[in-house]
């Protein structure tokens, strides 16, 4: 290799870091293993999972090479784009399966809740940032009806799944800005004051899906069915698992969703425990590596907007096997990098595409 | 910069303290990402390894199928190989209600492609009310090919309703056999709890139908065979995906009767119009010949559940076609009572064969006139005498002279008042009244007047049909009788085995063999020179019978029985117990019409009919009831 094309090789991969982009590209790799088996070795399937990630690779290096203040200053327009799309959305959306999520605009519908998923941890780390010198408790106050605004809007479409992860995100801000362990006492303690009613505002599907997780023999047939079979696909995976191909419950139909929400089922089932410990480091290799970016961001935007970019992402891993391995309810979220699907996989690339950012990008700022 | 230098300091440690503090807040972040993720991990560890087993097991359940493979059912033929019962291979139309939502407006839907009857929705109805809603049930049965293709081309539009082959059951001779092939139909919640309780619910698995009645139902275990499994992997659908093993089912044994399907035939025409009953025994067996209850009714109709309309009309007929009259009607025996009672008198020793007494046309008996049938009377009569011309005086002395309960004793011999043991259910005992079982039914001792009646077959007691042959056919046999039974041989299919059903002797009456000549002679009488002459004139063997009239309603002293005066329903039973040929019986009949007056008039000739048939393989020519032959009117 001569020494100019080692230059060049060296400004393409400046924004890259190294160490999360190995992780992604391995979960990925479980991923398409796993969409394979899933979808009944459609090679259709795995190869349009390839396509997604190439061009989820794509935008994680635009947004590798991205400065942060730039994000900084679309975060407050986003924000309102957001909210306005979330308004219109309640005004003229289209109703599917019962809920009001989709708003179409000329040519395609889009769901704006899936924006509010970056604008929300976007803006409240810049909210923060901005006010860094003087930051009181009108500020944090400021900040949780920022973050309530949206989540309302969401909660009423319903779109209870979303709501949460938002929340986290919202909610991580705020804990790493500092948010002090009185309010945040109080505001546990409000929230359980708050759950009867929240109970008695919630629609039938959405209880049903908290009473069917706790005990999911109720409904075997219906709401539970999922999980029943979920669970049995995972317990009956063993410790090394029935084999790659090899799982009854993938194969026969027995579970839903096979390649996007309830993929973890087929990898647990055919990779067992020892397969599932494998991924589940995986997955701290990814949030372990956030975190080290994180804690060494230069400014106080990074070091939130990082921080809650890398808890969300493992807030989608934790849901989603907790979900499919009975401990959660089912909620419309992928395994993140895993599932099949474009939209989580860019969404997921573009979050740690402004990680590698960060990290790259920490010394310009501090120079 | 001036602000730097002011306070360089304070700035500076603010900001590493926030550091510090972020840090710390992004160390417990951490440590709860740790905390959640070792969650997951025991939660993984709890399913994968403690529950593994029960986990595994529920898989397994999950992807296999035990799919029973429902065996043929076993076919009955009469003795020469007529198919009484057998299958066909069919398509039907099958709908499974719980995938229907309005299960109407598909049958309407359907209607445009199919033709549906009033009838099928009816009886789809019934099928509903009766069955799991997971099953699917047919609503047509015998598609025509054109029915299949044109369903075929619009089955996109009903989901829920599907094309099956099965194999269905078919009685070809219709009301003929009735009711003594019986037929199958749908097991009801009742049946089902009585197999499990029998333990033979895993060998009904799959299988819809069972006998109800008749031999469908008393030979069930060997007609229905063994069911077969298929170990099947399914998908979540239940579609079958592979067969992973599979044992074949045992196909169910097939019936072969005594029965005649032309004999049978032959007694059905000689009915005419007339309800009855018609029972023949080979003496020498006890192997029924025919076995005919009028009328009949179509058991194609109850195989996949009879409609309400069609089963309204066959249970409010007043004809009322589904009583087994052979087996379960009970009729006052009449004269045909006599010869027993004669036989008892030669076998207690109360009367000589030539012993004779004078009949002054009826027995006074405590201040009650018994009268005999022939105004007048028989003037002097001995026993053959009085079996010939069917004197009543006679055995109103007789039956005095017996008492009941010696009556009793002699008549549960020949098998009156208990059931035969025949291999159908459903069978009547009937009842031979004795003081004791007066004292029993209706708590009153018996009057020694009520005796009177019973001599000649009036009175308390009734009997079936079914045992009215089985006692003449066991005089036929010299005292030695057989239990009755339909079904001459089982065969087994697969090893082409046949497991014949051995005649079995019940017992030998105690009489002696001089006592029963007499009675022998006096029946041959009867149809020689008595009242049966008419009936057997020019038949080329010899036959002994007799005649006997059942009043369904008694006649106040003093009164005559006119028979046109009489309601139809309330009007005589006429009975005719015989066998033939008479030196070596080979069969043996008890004949029953109901309201038909005299027995020599209208049970005689069927017996006829019947002997033409089954010894000289004679067609019956139509019959000329005779209405003014006096000795028609006597029995």
């Amino acid at each position: 290799m001569t020494p100019r094309i080692r230059r060049v090789t060296r400004a393409l991969t400046a924004h890259i870091d190294s160490q999360l982009l190995i992780a992604l590209l391995l979960l990925m790799a479980v991923g398409l293993i796993t969409i394979f088996s899933g979808s009944n070795q459609s090679a259709a399937r795995v190869s349009s999972q390839l396509a997604n990630i190439v061009v989820a690779l794509g935008v994680l290096y635009v947004f590798a090479h991205i400065p942060p203040h730039y994000l900084m200053r679309i975060a407050l327009p986003l924000y309102v784009l957001g909210v306005l799309l979330l308004v219109c959305v309640a005004l003229f959306g289209d109703i599917v399966n019962g809920a009001r999520r989709w708003l179409y605009i000329g040519v395609t519908r889009i769901q704006p809740s899936e924006l509010m998923k970056i604008a929300v941890p976007l803006m409240l780390a810049w909210y923060f940032d901005r006010y860094e010198a003087t930051l009181k408790l009108k500020n944090y106050i400021v900040a949780v009806a920022l973050l309530l605004v949206p989540i309302g809007l969401i909660v009423r479409q319903p779109d209870l799944g979303t709501a949460l992860l938002i929340t986290a995100a919202g909610g991580y801000v705020l804990f790493l800005a500092g948010l002090s362990w009185r309010i945040i006492g109080g505001l546990a303690i409000a929230g359980a004051a708050c759950m009867p009613f929240v109970w008695g505002m919630m629609h039938d599907y959405q209880r049903q899906r908290i009473l069917t997780l706790i005990d999911p023999t109720q409904d075997p047939l219906g709401a539970g069915y999922h999980t029943i079979q979920s669970t049995i696909a995972v317990g009956s995976g063993g410790i090394i698992g029935k084999g790659w191909l090899q799982g009854t419950q993938t194969h026969l139909d027995f579970i839903p969703e096979r390649t996007t929400d309830f993929i973890f089922a087929v990898y647990s089932e055919e990779w067992g425990l020892l397969g599932n410990m494998v991924l589940l480091f995986l997955f701290l290799l990814v949030i372990a590596r956030g975190v080290v970016i994180t804690a060494n961001a230069a400014t106080l935007f990074t070091r939130l907007f990082g921080g809650a970019i890398t808890l969300t992402f493992f807030t989608y891993a934790f849901v989603n096997m907790g979900m499919v391995s009975g401990i959660l309810p089912v909620v419309g979220v992928p395994l993140p990098l895993v599932s099949y699907g474009g939209t989580s996989l860019v969404t997921i690339c573009l979050g740690l595409g402004i990680l590698m950012s960060i990290e790259t990008h920490k010394k310009l700022v501090q120079s | 910069m001036s602000e730097l230098t002011i306070n360089p300091g304070v700035e500076l440690r603010n900001s590493r303290l926030e550091i510090y503090h972020f840090r710390l807040r992004l160390a417990i972040a951490s440590g709860f990402v740790l905390c959640m993720f070792f969650l997951l991990f025991v939660r993984f560890f709890y399913l994968q390894v403690v529950q593994h087993d029960y986990y595994s097991t529920l898989a397994e359940a999950n992807r296999i199928s035990i799919v029973p493979i429902v065996p043929n059912r076993g076919i009955i033929v009469d003795r020469n190989g007529v198919l009484l019962a057998n299958n066909y291979s069919a398509y039907t139309l099958e709908i499974t209600p719980h995938k229907v939502e309005d299960i109407d407006a598909l049958i309407d839907d359907l209607a445009t492609v199919i033709e549906i009857t009033p009838k099928d929705r009816r009886r789809f109805r019934k099928l509903i009310e009766e069955s799991k809603s997971f099953e699917s049930l047919p609503i047509r049965t015998r598609l025509s090919d054109e029915e299949i293709a044109r369903f075929a081309a619009n089955r996109y539009r009903f989901p829920g309703v599907e094309i099956n082959a099965r194999l269905f059951r078919q009685y070809p001779q219709a009301a003929l056999f009735s009711h003594v092939v019986g037929h199958i139909g749908r097991i009801n919640p009742r049946e089902i709890e009585q197999l499990a309780a029998d333990g033979l619910d895993a060998n009904y698995r799959g299988t819809d139908y069972i006998g109800k009645v008749g031999l469908e139902q008393s030979y069930e275990t060997h007609l229905h065979g063994t069911t077969g499994v298929e170990e099947v992997e399914v998908d979540a659908a239940g579609r079958a995906v592979r067969t992973l093993s599979r044992s074949a089912p045992v196909s169910g044994n097939n019936l072969a009767l005594n029965l005649d399907a032309k004999l049978q035939e032959v007694v059905y025409r000689a009915f005419g119009d007339n309800r009855g009953a018609l029972v023949a025994i080979d003496p020498a067996t006890g192997g029924v010949l025919a076995f005919v209850s009028k009328p009949g009714f179509d058991p194609n109709l109850f195989v996949d559940g009879i409609d309400p309309k069609n089963w309204k009309e066959l249970n409010e007929s007043i004809d009322r076609p589904m009583v087994n009259r052979a087996l379960a009607g009970t009729y006052p025996p009449g004269s045909t009572f006599k010869p027993f009672m004669a036989l008892a008198a030669l076998t207690y020793g109360k009367r000589r064969p030539e012993q004779v007494i004078s009949d002054p046309g009826g027995y006074n008996f405590g201040g009650h006139f018994f009268r005999d049938d022939k105004v007048g009377g028989h003037g002097m009569v001995d026993m053959y005498k009085s079996i010939v011309v069917s004197c009543d005086t006679y055995y109103y002395m007789l039956a005095n002279d017996l008492g009941i309960d010696n009556i009793s004793m002699f008549m549960k011999q020949f098998g009156f008042g208990s059931r035969t043991g025949i291999d159908i259910t459903g069978e009547s005992a009937g009842i031979l009244p004795s003081q004791e079982w007066k004292m029993k039914r209706f708590r009153q001792k018996w009057y020694a007047g009520e005796t009177i009646s019973v001599g000649i077959g009036q009175g308390y007691n009734t009997y079936t049909p079914l045992q009215l042959a089985q006692a003449m056919a066991t005089i036929a046999n010299d005292g030695v009788m057989f239990r009755p039974h339909i079904v001459n041989y089982v065969e087994n299919i697969v090893t082409r085995n046949r497991s014949v059903v051995e005649p079995q002797p019940l017992r030998t009456v105690d009489v002696k063999p001089e006592h029963l000549q007499v009675v022998k002679d006096a029946l041959i009488g009867v149809n020689k020179e008595g009242t049966g002459a008419r009936a057997f004139a020019g038949a080329p063997y010899t036959s002994a019978g007799k005649t006997g009239t059942a009043q369904v309603i008694a006649i106040k002293q003093g009164e005559k029985y006119v028979e046109s005066r009489v309601a139809e329903k309330h009007r005589d039973h006429a009975l005719f117990i015989a066998y033939a040929p008479a030196d070596k019986p080979k069969i043996a009949v008890a004949v029953l019409v109901e309201n038909a007056g005299f027995g020599a008039r209208a049970a005689a000739p069927i017996a006829r009919a019947v002997f033409d048939y089954y010894l000289l393989g004679k067609q019956p020519i139509p019959l000329k009831p005779g209405k003014d032959d006096p000795n028609d009117t006597q029995d």
